[in-house]
């Protein structure tokens, strides 16, 4: 695909420098190099599917090991795959489902409808089904024979109606559905925000106090739909350090008229106790429901649990991250310059001093993220509506298939 | 999940020393119980007293920890008469001109309602809302003054009991009622009143034992209160726009705009002594700040202002040096209000005032009123620190990770001892907005060797998993265990509390009070808003500045806040290593009458 790769060196630099940073905008370019890549993807005869998800994953494994902390990368790129074997899949039992309709009429291809019969239009119609909902114990056991030989007897399919030029067609279905679903996948990033704000008017009453870290734009259209319904709340937006993100949403809030109060971020705990509900955004939602958020919002959770306020989390649904967080504040953690706590220049003389062996005396941590265990969260508000934290994983059972954990390129033979 | 703590040795650095723990009845009573004897005489037990009961310093030899010695509750004594003499009682009228207490008028209402008098008196004594000396607190002076000549002569007369309870309040209000009772009427009203205070040793009836709760402190949003305040201020303050509602009982006022106002009054201020000024200056710049450095800034100006002090004729120097401490207070608190060590210093002071024998020349009061000052700083801040290290230096091992946040005197002397034992410990000191006082605390353990991580509060999820101890100190405790310290003080022993790791608070005995909090909105202190908008360091984020103006727009900027007692897992105090809980005993038992030295 020697078209597409400067397109994907160049994002690759991107996410490396972080020029681009924030869920949305990662979410969107990925989709639409994604997009790219397979539209320019020349498909073959055979395995068109796993050809595609292949080249997928390829680009996929660069743009993760670009910045493996931008979760939302690897959401897309496992979406994309899911994508493809849902195309796959539904295209396939259709034209199964075809063959075997017309493979009585014609005698020639008597050989290849004998395979055929083993497998009866009610099997199929039902694998089909099983296919695109999660995998489940019954499909466990028949999943690996029943896909082998559907895609053998789809290859197969597509060899014998090659002569009728089916073929190429077919191929040129499966990348079509495969682009319109990722352009389906665009708008849902885009206009998670309009489906996420509908819900504002649920939680929001009168006299609501509510709270909030840094800022989020799902968070702030949320509060904006609240007010153009005429409900009254009042906020408290938290500072947010070290980026004082808390600043921008504060004079965006007082803008449209909002009751805003700016407080520090060690204010937290002792306002908390005349708030009614705590509304933060995330930078990831984990498989087990936990939550990937700006650094402070494990405090704040912490001091909403102490106080029996609802700790909500809106997110759209690109931030749902089929991985489990093993080690999160290590491993999906990055750590930014202290300059942004200590000013190198007023600290200059302290950076002298040293042990023995030379190592610094003074160290300093700036870490980016915080993780908020599940139990913490009362509520997610995603696109799809509200759910519990314990809930999340059925979420990502749909959007994903359980074998993109790892996304790293199976074949060694490169396909076109 | 590998932890990142290191696994701790059972044994650690040092081996625990079995200690006696909990209340220990002392067989040597700390107070003997003290006939009836005149003020002389019980001046002269006080100290005698006090020496018993403040920490016995002198058996203090590092790994062996003196239990904490509670004396024995108070209804004991009332078999022996007038234990507490009348004097002490007398005193208690000093006690409560406190800096921060409306007077008792609503509690004179609530009890005597019957009286003529309250009502006029009621005027008269909201005014002291600002502490100036109003003319009730002055008669209640006068009348103690001669109560206790009144006493002296009627040492006699110990038999007599009806339940003045001994608390401070109690016996004020009580007296002040008396005494505003006997201006009207006449000297037989003096007779009863001296009978009455005879009973300070008798167990206290149920209605007086209320007045042991502690004034409620002047509200800001009685506007009426407020008004009567500003006329006798000496500071013009502007109050800040964009006053956060839920705070409308606090003071906020525009920072910035006094300070130069009051540099050019500095040598036409005729009432206010010069170093009291230069004291209020530079708390209202920031140059002192914390608990302890502001209350040693305080006595130590006071001492020099006693030293120039000289009585006008015709006056009575306790009453009149009084009132001047008096007006200086109030104008510290237009400064800053004062903080609650502070607080407890002055109520030291005006207590010794009060309790000057009459027979003193006036040289020889304010020398003793200025070794009584030495005293307080030394034995209750400075050989209290020493304590407070030597109790908390057996908690710092080998290989710890000690968290500090802020910058606290004690913690700091805490690390400095630990360092200099030769300890091996690394200490994250954990900082935040506005102050960033963790920022001169992290240079000083730097240059003095101790290796230090720094880290801004939102990080402290981040770094938690590797500290092994947290150190916290206090602006205050109060009595139901509440730590009163800088905000931010309780989000971080909340973090800890939930990883498991124990949070010591240190704090001197002083600084406790009885007072009680359930949280941070109460009672705090605002500070200047406009430090929110502007951050150090960061031009680029002027995104407020041109909003300020906008009435949707609140800044607030808290002072302190109050982090619940079961997030403390201990407390150290210069009495020994405590449970939150134990701090109402240490107020209640400590800090009467005789035992304020």
């Amino acid at each position: 695909m020697p078209d597409v790769q400067p397109l994907v060196r160049e994002f690759v630099l991107k996410l490396k420098r972080r020029k681009v940073e924030g869920s949305h905008a990662v979410a969107r370019q990925t989709a639409e190099l994604l997009r790219s890549v397979v539209s320019q993807h020349r498909m073959g005869s055979t395995n068109q599917a796993a050809a595609l998800a292949d080249a997928i994953r390829g680009v996929g494994e660069q743009l993760i090991a670009a910045n493996p902390i931008e979760l939302a990368v690897g959401n897309i790129v496992r979406r994309v795959l899911h994508i493809i074997k849902e195309e796959d899949i539904s295209s396939t039992a259709v034209g199964i489902e075809g063959l075997s309709v017309t493979a009585e009429s014609d005698d020639e291809y008597d050989s290849e409808n004998d395979d055929h019969p083993t497998l009866s239009a009610a099997v199929l119609a039902a694998h089909a089904r099983n296919a695109l909902r999660a995998p489940s114990l019954q499909t466990l056991l028949e999943d690996i024979p029943v896909s082998t030989a559907l895609s053998r007897s789809a290859s197969s399919a597509g060899d014998s109606d090659g002569k009728s030029g089916d073929k190429s067609s077919k191929s040129r279905k499966l990348k079509h559905d495969v682009i319109a679903a990722i352009g389906d996948l665009i708008d849902e990033i885009d206009t998670c925000y309009d489906q996420i704000s509908e819900q504002a008017v649920e939680h929001i009453h009168q006299n609501e106090v509510i709270l909030t870290l840094g800022r989020s734009r799902t968070v702030k259209e949320f509060l904006y739909a609240a007010k153009e319904k005429k409900r009254s709340f009042r906020v408290f937006v938290a500072e947010g350090a070290p980026r004082y993100q808390g600043h921008v949403l504060a004079k965006e809030l007082v803008e449209k008229g909002v009751q805003t109060t700016v407080i520090t971020d060690s204010a937290v705990f002792a306002m908390i106790s005349r708030v009614n509900m705590v509304i933060v955004g995330a930078h990831a939602i984990m498989a087990n429901g936990g939550v990937i958020a700006p650094v402070g919002m494990n405090m704040v959770a912490l001091a909403a649990q102490r106080h029996a306020v609802p700790f909500v989390v809106v997110a759209g649904s690109h931030k749902l991250c089929p991985l489990y967080p093993h080690n999160p504040e290590v491993l999906l953690n990055e750590l930014k310059s202290p300059s942004d706590l200590l000013d190198f220049g007023e600290f200059s003389n302290c950076m002298n001093f040293s042990t023995q062996d030379g190592t610094p005396l003074l160290n300093v941590v700036n870490p980016t993220f915080d993780y908020v265990p599940p139990k913490l969260v009362s509520l997610f508000i995603t696109d799809t509506g509200g759910h519990s934290p314990s809930y999340m994983y059925r979420l990502i059972a749909e959007y994903y298939s359980a074998d993109d954990l790892v996304v790293k390129r199976r074949s060694t033979s490169t396909s076109s | 999940m590998d932890l990142r703590r290191p696994p701790r040795s059972s044994s650690g650095g040092v081996e625990p020393k079995i200690r006696q723990v909990g209340f220990v009845t002392p067989d040597v009573s700390s107070e003997p119980p003290a006939p009836a004897v005149p003020a002389a005489a019980a001046a002269a037990a006080q100290p005698a007293a006090s020496s018993a009961g403040s920490p016995p310093a002198s058996d203090l030899s590092p790994g062996s920890l003196s239990p904490v010695m509670i004396p024995p509750p108070r209804h004991a004594d009332h078999l022996a008469p007038g234990s507490p003499s009348p004097a002490a009682s007398a005193s208690e009228l000093g006690d409560d001109e406190s800096w921060s207490r409306a007077p008792s008028a609503a509690e004179l209402e609530a009890n005597k309602g019957d009286l003529a008098e309250i009502r006029n008196d009621n005027v008269s004594a909201s005014i002291p809302q600002k502490q100036k000396t109003s003319k009730a607190e002055r008669r209640a002076i006068q009348e103690a003054q001669r109560a206790a000549k009144a006493a002296a002569k009627e040492t006699g007369l110990s038999g007599k009991s009806a339940g003045t309870v001994s608390g401070a309040n109690p016996a004020m209000s009580k007296q002040a009622k008396s005494s505003k009772a006997s201006q009207k009427k006449d000297v037989p009203q003096a007779a009863s009143t001296a009978a009455s205070e005879k009973k300070v040793t008798e167990r206290p009836p149920e209605r007086d034992r209320k007045k042991d709760a502690p004034h409620p402190r002047m509200q800001f949003d009685d506007v009426h209160r407020v008004e009567k305040a500003k006329k006798r201020a000496i500071v013009n303050q502007s109050e800040a726009r964009n006053r956060v509602e839920l705070f409308r009982h606090l003071p906020q006022y525009v920072h910035g705009t006094q300070l130069p106002g009051l540099e050019s009054k500095f040598f036409q201020l005729e009432p206010m002594h010069p170093s009291v000024y230069k004291v209020g200056l530079q708390y209202l710049s920031g140059e002192v700040s914390g608990g302890n450095g502001r209350c040693i800034a305080m006595l130590l100006a006071f001492k020099e202002a006693i030293k120039d002090y000289s009585t006008p004729p015709k006056k009575n120097l306790s009453r009149d040096l009084t009132a001047k401490i008096s007006s200086y207070v109030s104008f510290l608190i237009e400064c800053r209000p004062l903080s609650i060590s502070m607080g407890n210093a002055i109520r030291f002071l005006k207590n010794r005032i009060a309790k000057l024998p009459l027979t003193l020349s006036e040289s020889e009061a304010k020398s003793s009123l200025q070794s009584d000052i030495d005293r307080f700083i030394n034995e209750k801040i400075v050989v209290a620190d020493k304590v407070i290290v030597s109790h908390a230096i057996t908690k710092v091992r080998d290989n710890d990770v000690l968290l500090t946040y802020g910058s606290s005197s004690v913690v700091e002397m805490i690390l400095d001892h630990a360092h200099e034992l030769g300890r091996k410990f690394r200490v994250i000191v954990v900082d935040s907005r506005p102050k960033l006082e963790g920022q001169g605390l992290l240079r000083r353990l730097v240059e003095k060797g101790i290796n230090c991580t720094y880290t801004h509060i939102n990080a402290i999820s981040y770094i938690m998993h590797e500290v092994t101890r947290v150190f916290l100190g206090a602006s205050s405790i109060l009595s139901n265990g509440t730590v009163y310290s800088r905000v931010g003080t309780a989000s971080v022993a909340m973090v800890a509390h939930a990883f498991g790791i124990p949070v010591l608070v240190c704090c001197e005995a002083y600084k406790f009070h009885e007072r009680v909090q359930l949280d941070s909105i109460c009672a705090n202190e605002l500070g200047d808003p406009d430090i929110i908008l502007k951050v150090p360091g960061k031009a680029d984020l002027g995104h407020l500045k041109n909003m300020a103006d906008n009435e949707n727009l609140q800044l607030l900027n808290l002072t302190y806040d109050a982090t619940p007692s079961d997030y403390v897992s201990m407390i150290i105090t210069d009495y020994g290593m405590l449970p939150p809980t134990s701090v109402p005993v240490i107020v209640r038992e400590y800090r009467k009458e005789q035992l304020w030295i």
